[in-house]
């Protein structure tokens, strides 16, 4: 509707003016036009020179680039990108598993619980978390997370031990895959919430009344009405929510102890990921270290690409939906 | 109260057991959110003096007490400027064109999709990106410069994204008025729709300088370390202050983990400064205040 009237208004007198005395036009449609594809350029510049510098180094690795554990591209030249993806896919499943139920908690709280004038200032509150900077999340959970999390730790080895991902022996505790996990939670939560938090506000009032009408109690009106409208925003919310924590790095290069190896165990030391090797290697890497540290990078970059894509296409999909359907 | 009792009890008790889990997911969201700006405020006031925002690390031993991050607020200041000049023109240009010339055409779609896309690209990908063209290809030096460019891209959709929103937020009234007086589209653009839009596009840029102004990755790639006061983000290695605070927080002692966390809460104030006057900005200017 707006967009008929645009073009009817704006397209002759645009053609008209443009003719008669305005010099301007064309370069600022340009200038515009230009900056637009300026963006687009920029993203393709960043997997051009991504894969251009790190062609070298791949070229110079002897060992297996997607199977090796190992990751010496400064000395032995050996190095293989297995363990990091292992350690950024395992704490970034983590992190969504804790943060997904709490964001729709939020989400839900801030749209259909909390009273209609505080809504907004708490939904700010919870916006805050993501105003937090990295590093300070990296700082609290060094200090502050891992010592708390020790006794829970152990207490998980002793009665659930059984349990592939609560095993193992010796040093329970300490810097751990459930400690980076439990902070990358933490700093997802605000854009899974947000985004849920819009999508459960657009269900349809019609929808939740006629619940209502027919006698439902809130939590099923919710359960009826508001999740069934929400799953796909959920969805893809919780899919950028998984990008962020993949990409997330100051953070976990404090907390993850840098090992290099493939271990089921959250509970003992053990842990790394592609971007926090990126951090704490960059500043030791020989050119051909620097080189591998690129690849790297571009694996991570593919793999949020992907993902990000995936919930856009979802969410814009939703949005046409809700469109029509309006 | 009568029409309470015909719904059955299990289905009043599953009402409720979901009201209190919906309620227990909000506090647990804000219970870290305390603790960290508890924490960050009671460790980090033990060293926020004067010494710390007017001294450098020049000088200071690995053990030495004292020092600060004069450096690297310097350093922070100046990149998160660079950054803005180099996003801001670009981002409200490309946003201008998604609003009123794209039209929902092939490219505006296509450029739409790809700022969605590009917000969620991981900031140390631009770091790696900077390095790998600006410093390794085109063989520039570490400096503040190369570390703005990677912020500037970081701060690029965030600013297409709400400035955009701004934009679609000027009635069409107001540029119909315009054209009918016979004014031109782009001085229409400039003239009206950009002063309409304006606290809302400065509200969405201050929120993008304040989440850039937190990060520390892109930095760490491109700005390199410095314990030195370098007031010229154009040549030679700069610091940071979120940097700063990796940095330090990265050493055994003490000391360093105290100034770590005064780094913190400076960068915080900050970070939370921008976002809070971004807020009270939109909030003064909505026109929706009521809701």
């Amino acid at each position: 509707m707006t967009t008929d009237v645009r073009t009817r208004g704006g397209g002759p007198a645009t053609r008209r003016s443009a003719s008669r005395r305005s010099h301007g036009e064309a370069p600022f449609r340009f200038a515009a036009t230009g900056a637009g594809i300026l963006l687009l350029v920029i993203m393709a510049a960043i997997a051009v020179f991504l894969i251009s510098e790190a062609v070298p180094a791949l070229r110079a690795n002897k060992g297996s680039f997607f199977t090796d554990l190992t990751w010496e591209p400064n000395g032995s030249q050996v190095f293989g990108i297995a363990a990091l993806a292992f350690g950024t896919v395992l704490s970034s499943a983590i992190a969504l598993v804790i943060a997904t139920p709490v964001a729709m908690g939020v989400a839900l709280f801030i749209s259909h619980y909390a009273p209609r004038r505080m809504a907004g200032p708490l939904g700010y509150l919870v916006d805050l978390l993501a105003a937090v900077p990295s590093v300070v999340y990296g700082l609290w959970g060094v200090t502050f997370l891992v010592p708390l999390l020790k006794k829970p730790s152990e207490w998980l080895n002793a009665h659930f031990g059984w349990f592939p991902l609560f095993a193992g022996e010796g040093a329970i505790g300490g810097k751990t895959m459930l400690a980076g996990g439990v902070v990358l939670a933490i700093m997802i939560l605000p854009i899974i919430a947000a985004i849920s938090r819009e999508v459960f506000l657009q269900t349809p009032r019609m929808n939740e009344e006629a619940a209502l009408a027919l006698g439902a109690t809130r939590w099923e009106m919710i359960r009826m009405a508001v999740l069934p409208f929400g799953r796909p925003g959920v969805v893809s919310a919780a899919m950028l929510g998984l990008g962020r924590a993949m990409g997330e790095t100051i953070a976990v290069a404090l907390i993850f102890p840098a090992t290099f190896d493939i271990s089921f165990e959250i509970l003992t030391p053990h842990g790394n990921s592609i971007a926090a090797n990126i951090a704490n290697g960059f500043g030791e890497a020989t050119p051909i270290g620097r080189g591998a540290l690129i690849a790297s990078g571009l694996v991570l970059f593919v793999i949020t690409l992907l993902v990000n894509m995936g919930a856009r296409m979802i969410i814009n999909r939703r949005k046409e939906y809700a469109r029509s359907g309006a | 109260m009568t029409t309470v009792q015909h719904i059955s009890a299990g289905r009043r008790v599953k009402d409720r057991l979901a009201q209190g889990l919906v309620y227990l997911a909000f506090a647990l969201a804000v219970v870290p959110l305390v603790s960290v700006l508890w924490l960050v405020i009671k460790n980090g006031l033990a060293r926020f003096d004067v010494e710390f925002l007017t001294h450098s690390m020049r000088n200071i031993g690995a053990r030495d007490a004292g020092g600060g991050a004069y450096h690297a607020i310097i350093g922070t200041l100046e990149q998160v400027l660079l950054a803005s000049l180099i996003s801001v023109p670009i981002g409200l240009l490309t946003a201008i064109y998604l609003t009123e010339y794209g039209n929902g055409g092939r490219l505006s779609r296509a450029i739409s999709f790809f700022v969605d896309v590009m917000t969620g690209v991981p900031s140390v990908v631009t770091g790696l990106f900077v390095l790998a063209f600006w410093i390794l290809f085109l063989g520039m030096p570490f400096s503040g410069l190369a570390g703005a460019l990677a912020l500037s891209i970081l701060m690029m959709p965030t600013v297409v994204r709400s400035a955009e929103e701004m934009l679609r937020l000027v009635p069409n009234d107001l540029r119909e008025a315009s054209y009918a007086l016979g004014v031109a589209k782009w001085r229409t653009i400039v003239k009206v729709v950009l002063p309409t839009a304006f606290t809302g596009i400065v509200t969405g840029v201050m929120l993008a300088v304040a989440r850039v102004a937190g990060e520390t990755a892109p930095l760490l790639l491109t700005v390199f370390f410095t314990d030195s006061i370098n007031n010229d983000p154009f040549s030679g290695p700069q610091m940071g202050l979120p940097l700063y605070v990796f940095d330090q927080a990265g050493r055994p002692n003490d000391t360093a983990i105290d100034r770590a966390w005064t780094g913190a809460l400076t960068l915080i104030l900050i970070v939370m400064l921008l976002n809070l006057v971004a807020r009270l900005i939109a909030w003064w200017r909505s026109p929706a205040r009521g809701r």
